[in-house]
């Protein structure tokens, strides 16, 4: 009697954020009404308790628990509860804040007194990331559990501890492999698990030291400047910086993939999982210990309900990426055997293991899994997979189903190779549209392209991470298990289903795995609303954007309101008193001037502003005033994008405040003013009429503009979360990521694939149809009246 | 300065019914042409008349008409030393196309000047009379004044156009007995004597519609340039009744009583747009009288056209200056002038059309007197064909009540950003919501008018006023009322549905869609035009 023998134990259970984890809570509150609950989670921001309730007690494994306490109860045979779902586990569960990854569990007195007065110690607590770094997976999986043990044996606790494991700690090999601890078998190649522990660590060190030295920041400088731009030094050194650490998990991702390799293990999960087993069972001391090895496990056959999955687990991604077409080919043998086993069947075997208590003299081994008893076929997999997705295809964003492919099986190598043929391709033309100056619509055609590499990248980490899996052939043996299942009685067997063989796998995939996945994957399953998914999308954020809640709306010019810029400006003005023939010499000199300019505007904005304003040296404040206006008219309007226009309009409509910042100089802009609450631009100095060339303070660009932003903000008491800002490169990313509501203009093709990943509005606007064309910013000749000096020289 | 001859007396306007033999008959299509071919049997095309000759000696004729004019005393009896002088004159909606150099503005203010000098008047400012119109640029004004004008007038200030929205340029006359403001431009207003130099080449010009409107603001405006007077005037372009020139005529009543004392010069044009020789002078000629010659030049244009990118089509059309003759001028008391000018608009317009037809067709050009040096956007489209053409009647409507217009024009998405800017918004926001004249009025209008950012625009820059794409609309409301369907041949499909019109590829394509509103063989009327004609419809 499983609840009769748990019942008013207290039982501790680590990982309860994790799948199983929540499945046990679930499982156990539900099924065994007696019991208390300690839940070590790492308290992380908020704390033990609240994480427990937020991600342990709200998911939605326990709507069944709390329809029975708070809900109008469906099921009239049951008691009715006095207590609230709130209340019960306010008197049941305990968080206790306690981290498996460092030594002592990082308990106080009161944690270790509590954890030592369980029970039944349930360690479920893992990286199960199959990519996650060596060292992580060391600490977690490798000295997690030896440390639970360490923690029990110290306080003289008398708990019976379970330890997860997993079935592939028997490595990649063929054949049966029996429930026995991992050094009692003959393919197990030992090697001392300490030694892993020291090497992971100095591992780890090796990297971080790699990754500082002057030719591998050189190249994190020069891939964040390629994503970013000229993003201004903090953006970029964050970015750089960013970089670095991915650098360092990767290297320590690979190094857990070659040692796990090198001893014949899958990956380095299976691998640290292996050598856990064997520090616990040599530091348990006198603790009983019992190891529950499941297979893969997936969504749940029945309980809490049947298609409960907790996360994006390992099939899923696979599945998903299968579905959307993209996944053309996948490594394995059909014949060879998928060892999945759902989730309730697990959780019923480590209850059943608890309830009978340790076996001596241990650690005993207990692994659930299929393979042995009712084999799932890759092949018949495929079948039902394929074949539930002919039946249920997932729409593309023309609403057209997608054809999901058949697969050949071939090698993983192939597949690999295809895949990384395929990657390669994209990685090349990505480099070159990103090289290129494209803005709008092309510039997010490299986003998509971006998004395709992505998925590919993911398609291809899969193959070489699953495919491991998918060509094992070890036969997990089930003597134990069936054992236990035996001894069951009827009413267990009913409550606390274990046994592989009830398992119906085309019911299994088709009814119940399936369609709680494509609805966990949110794929789309049906046609309509999907074909105007990113105008119903860009409407709603247009939407948000205008709300009257917003604060304040802030704009860049060039390119983000007017297709022109500081050149074109100046241009159009010192043109205004040239004759003929001077114009053609000045539009020479301005051309063989061209790269030298935009190499320096690459480079620092301010400083090239700084720089180009100098050539407005001696200029009569008067006349330029004059010419702005009629510039308005003849350059800038025409140059305009009119949506971004009426769009400033629509923000002052809606009660926003308006605010333009720009590099360009404030008698240029002086015009627009009318359209702003605001202007901050470049201000240049003036003596007796004249201007100095000289800007008096620094240019509102990049991280200037941000400060400037932020300065603006507090001074008028706005809310920067509240405001929205428009942009149309990555140097503006300190203001736009300032900001609550960015709004990406036209972006050039980095910034296109930023705000694309980040879900940004993007507009693309566009000069009106019917602007006058100029082939250069030249002015018309000014001919009435006295004939006035000329802005420069008439060379 | 040429002027040009005719070998024999100008044909009047005629209506040709089509038989199988008739040729294809040529319709404008913006800045292009297509030739049509309509149902034999059912099928009328009504031509413009030829050109009236021109006066033999336009300016001894000015001088004539300055020194002995209507229920006035000659104009240099009425100036004299100190006094404040304000010549106002027609902006650069009219003539269109803008006509050769010497502009007849040109030719009357230059006399007028002559003998205000003569007079010892020194106290002179001109004024581009342009209501809610874009600002004139210099060159246009040079264009349209001359040289000597402009350069003795425009860098002393003293020529400049009429700005509706100075808040101190604008004086308060009155208000009519029907309550309508009456406002006009300060300098003019508080001058001793205000002479405007008017050009009429239509009908619905000249009169009190040219001070009343010219030099007034949005505030008096808006009392006839709204909804219900455009759909009570039938038409517009027949004086009589026409409810927007009673409401101008009311607020003349309030001029004559409190402003100042007014000289009219009024001048009427021939019919000669495209030229009786040189390359356009084939759209002058009816198409069965084209010569081998003739045809060929057809054809030339219209490869040469085909070849050249949309902003190179509008450079050529819009470089053609049309040898418009004076047919008369006459000067005076606003009344009598107008009595006398509007008899020699009609001598040269007036074709008597028997009857009203199902489906009225026309190829809409590429001008119309908002896109001069400019663009015509699709509301310029709307308003040419509905409001203009449409409204160039007398007696009733061409196209029986119910029936439908069928325009020919690219109606591209295309606007002018500095000139149009309003009519983008207009177009793209408000147009999404309603096509319905009085609802946008009700709706918008106000909002539009007094927006500080077109103000500023149409103040600074060269921008129609905010409320101007609403008087474009309100000028087809009474067709919109009128009519059962509108339907634009070769149009940008997306622009035309905007505007609430069906979009059709070709001609036999949109009678066929006209069948389901007047049955599937309706009578068809073509408005050969221009040159300007007006039907006379009995």
């Amino acid at each position: 009697m499983i609840a009769e023998s748990l019942a008013g134990k207290r039982i501790a259970i680590t990982g309860a954020t994790g799948f199983l984890g929540t499945a046990l809570t679930e499982r156990l509150l539900r099924c065994v009404p007696d019991c208390e609950l300690v839940l070590v989670v790492r308290p992380g921001r908020r704390g033990a308790a609240q994480r427990v309730q937020r991600d342990v007690l709200r998911n939605d494994a326990f709507h069944r628990l709390r329809q029975q306490h708070d809900g109008e109860d469906p099921d009239a045979a049951a008691p009715k509860n006095s207590e609230t779902y709130d209340e019960m586990t306010a008197r049941r569960v305990r968080a206790l804040a306690g981290d498996v990854g460092t030594d002592g569990l990082g308990l106080d007195d009161e944690g270790r007194a509590l954890l030592s007065s369980c029970d039944i110690v349930i360690h479920s607590a893992a990286t199960v990331n199959f990519d996650s770094a060596l060292d992580d997976a060391v600490e977690v999986n490798l000295l997690g559990p030896a440390r639970v043990a360490a923690v029990l044996d110290e306080t003289g606790s008398g708990a019976h501890m379970i330890a997860v494991s997993t079935c592939y700690v028997a490595g990649s090999r063929r054949g049966a492999a029996p429930e026995q601890l991992v050094d009692d078998s003959p393919f197990f190649t030992d090697v001392g698990w300490r030694d892993e522990v020291d090497s992971a660590r100095q591992a780890r060190r090796d990297a971080e030291q790699a990754s500082r030295r002057p030719e591998r920041l050189e190249a994190l400088a020069v891939q964040a400047r390629r994503e970013l731009g000229a993003a201004g030094i903090p953006a970029l050194s964050e970015k750089v910086e960013g970089l670095r650490r991915r650098w360092v998990n990767d290297q320590m991702t690979a190094a857990g993939r070659a040692r796990a390799s090198s001893l014949g293990f899958p990956d380095a999960y299976a691998f640290t999982k292996a050598l856990g087993e064997r520090a616990l069972a040599e530091t348990r001391g006198s603790i009983p210990v019992s190891i529950v090895r499941p297979s893969i496990i997936e969504s749940a056959l029945a309980e809490p309900y049947p298609g409960w999955i907790r996360g994006f687990r390992m099939a899923e991604p696979v599945i998903a990426a299968y579905a959307r077409g993209l996944l053309k080919e996948f490594p394995g043998v059909p014949e060879g055997i998928v060892d999945v086993i759902p989730v309730d069947l697990v959780v019923a075997t480590i209850l059943a293991v608890g309830a009978r208590g340790p076996a001596e003299p241990g650690p005993d081994v207990t692994q659930v899994a299929s393979g042995s008893v009712n084999p799932l076929k890759y092949g018949t997999l495929f079948d039902l997979v394929s074949g539930w997705f002919t039946e249920h295809p997932v729409y593309d964003e023309f609403n057209q189903p997608i054809p999901v492919p058949r697969w050949s099986f071939p090698g993983r190598g192939r597949v690999a190779r295809q895949l990384h043929r395929a990657q390669r391709s994209l990685e090349a033309a990505d480099r070159v549209l990103t090289a290129l100056p494209l803005r709008g619509r092309h510039a997010l055609m490299s986003a998509t392209l971006e998004e395709r590499r992505h998925q590919l990248e993911r398609a291809s980490e899969y193959v070489e991470l699953y495919g491991a899996y998918a060509e094992c052939e070890a036969i997990y043996q089930l003597e134990r298990l069936m054992a236990l299942w035996d001894s069951l009685d009827d009413s267990d067997r009913a409550e606390f289903c274990f046994d592989p063989r009830s398992v119906d796998w085309v019911h299994y995939v088709q009814q119940v795995h399936l369609p709680s996945m494509v609805e966990q994957a949110r794929l789309k399953m049906a046609p309509g609303a999907g074909s105007g998914r990113t105008a119903s999308r860009s409407s709603r954020l247009r939407r948000q954007v205008l709300d009257p809640q917003r604060h304040l709306a802030v704009f860049d010019l060039e390119n983000t309101l007017i297709a022109s810029n500081v050149v074109a400006s100046y241009a159009w003005l010192a043109t205004r008193d040239l004759d003929d023939l001077d114009r053609v010499r000045f539009a020479a000199r301005t051309l063989a001037e061209a790269p030298r300019l935009l190499a320096l505007d690459r480079r620092d904005r301010s400083d090239f502003l700084r720089y180009f304003y100098r050539r407005f040296e001696g200029a009569s404040t008067d006349r330029l005033d004059t010419d702005c206006t009629e510039m308005l008219s003849d350059l800038i309007l025409t140059k305009s994008f009119p949506q971004g226009i009426r769009r400033i309009r629509e923000h002052r409509q809606a009660g926003h405040m308006t605010l333009l910042i720009t590099g360009a100089l404030d008698f240029v802009v002086e015009p627009l003013r009318p359209l702003f609450d605001h202007i901050v631009a470049a201000e240049m100095g003036s003596s007796d009429g004249v201007y100095d060339g000289r800007l008096l303070s620094v240019p509102p660009t990049g991280e200037a503009r941000y400060q400037t932003l932020v300065d603006f903000a507090e001074l008028h008491g706005l809310d920067l979360r509240e405001s929205v800002a428009y942009a149309d490169s990555t140097s503006d990313l300190p203001m736009m990521e300032a900001v609550g509501f960015p709004v990406a203009v036209n972006p050039e093709t980095k910034l296109a694939a930023l705000a694309r990943r980040r879900g940004w509005l993007i507009e693309h606007w566009a000069t009106s149809a019917g602007a006058p064309t100029k082939l250069l910013p030249m002015a018309p000749r000014v001919r009435a009246g006295v004939r006035r000096t000329a802005l420069v020289g008439s060379a | 300065m040429a002027v040009q001859r005719h070998q024999r007396a100008p044909r009047p306007g005629l209506v040709l019914d089509i038989d199988r033999s008739t040729p294809p008959i040529v319709f404008h299509h913006g800045e292009g042409f297509r030739l049509e071919r309509l149902p034999a049997g059912r099928s009328r095309v009504i031509y413009p008349a030829e050109p009236l000759p021109g006066l033999a000696d336009p300016e001894a004729a000015i001088r004539d008409a300055l020194l002995n004019p209507l229920d006035s005393d000659p104009l240099p009896a009425l100036l004299r030393p100190g006094m404040k002088l304000t010549i106002a004159f027609d902006d650069i909606s009219l003539p269109l196309p803008p006509m050769r150099r010497p502009d007849i503005r040109q030719r009357v203010i230059e006399q007028v000047l002559d003998m205000a000098a003569a007079a010892g008047v020194d106290d002179v400012h001109l004024i581009a009379a342009l209501a809610l119109h874009r600002r004139m640029t210099d060159d246009e004004l040079r264009h349209a004044l001359g040289d000597r004008v402009f350069d003795a007038f425009a860098p002393q200030g003293a020529l400049y156009n009429h700005d509706a929205e100075d808040p101190d340029g604008m004086v308060t006359l009155g208000r009519t007995d029907h309550d309508e403001l009456v406002t006009m431009n300060r300098r003019a207003a508080e001058s001793d004597l205000l002479v405007y130099v008017n050009i009429n080449l239509v009908a619905m010009d000249g009169g009190w519609k040219s001070t009343a409107t010219g030099l007034a603001d949005y505030w008096a405006l808006r009392h006839h340039h709204n909804v219900h007077t455009m759909q009570h005037s039938r038409s517009f372009m027949d004086r009589p009744r026409s409810e927007l020139h009673r409401s101008n005529w009311r607020q003349g009543e309030v001029i004559k009583a409190n402003g100042p004392p007014i000289f009219q010069i009024e001048t009427t044009v021939n019919n000669n747009t495209f030229g009786l020789d040189g390359p356009l002078a084939v759209l002058q000629k009816r198409e069965w009288e084209w010569t081998a010659r003739d045809r060929a030049s057809f054809m030339a244009m219209q490869a040469g056209l085909k070849a050249m990118p949309g902003a190179g089509r509008r450079g050529v059309f819009g470089r053609w200056l049309a040898p418009y003759e004076m047919t008369s001028v006459q000067a005076g008391a606003v009344e009598p002038v107008h009595e006398s000018t509007t008899a020699n608009v009609l001598a040269q317009h007036l074709v008597p059309v028997q009857g009203q037809t199902d489906v009225l067709t026309m190829g809409l050009p590429y001008i119309c007197p908002y896109n001069v040096n400019s663009v015509m956007n699709p509301i310029l489209v709307m308003c040419l064909g509905l409001g203009y053409f449409f409204n160039l009647y007398r007696g009733k409507p061409l196209v029986r009540e119910g029936g439908v217009v069928i325009m020919g024009h690219p109606t591209r998405w295309e606007f002018h950003p500095v000139h149009h800017p309003s009519y983008i918004d207009f177009f793209e926001q408000l147009l999404a919501s309603t096509t319905d004249p009085a609802e946008l009025e009700s709706k918008y209008e106000e909002q539009f008018a007094t927006d500080e950012w077109y103000v500023h625009l149409y103040r600074t820059g060269y921008a129609y006023h905010g409320v101007h794409p609403f008087y474009m609309w309100y000028w087809g409301a009474h067709a919109l009322q009128w009519l059962g369907r509108v339907i634009i041949v070769g149009g940008d499909p997306k622009a035309v549905r905007r505007m609430g019109f069906q979009p059709a590829s070709t001609l036999s394509d949109a009678l066929e869609m006209a069948s389901d509103v007047v049955g599937s063989s309706p009578t068809i009327t073509h408005l050969h035009n221009p040159p300007i004609l007006m039907a006379d419809v009995e």
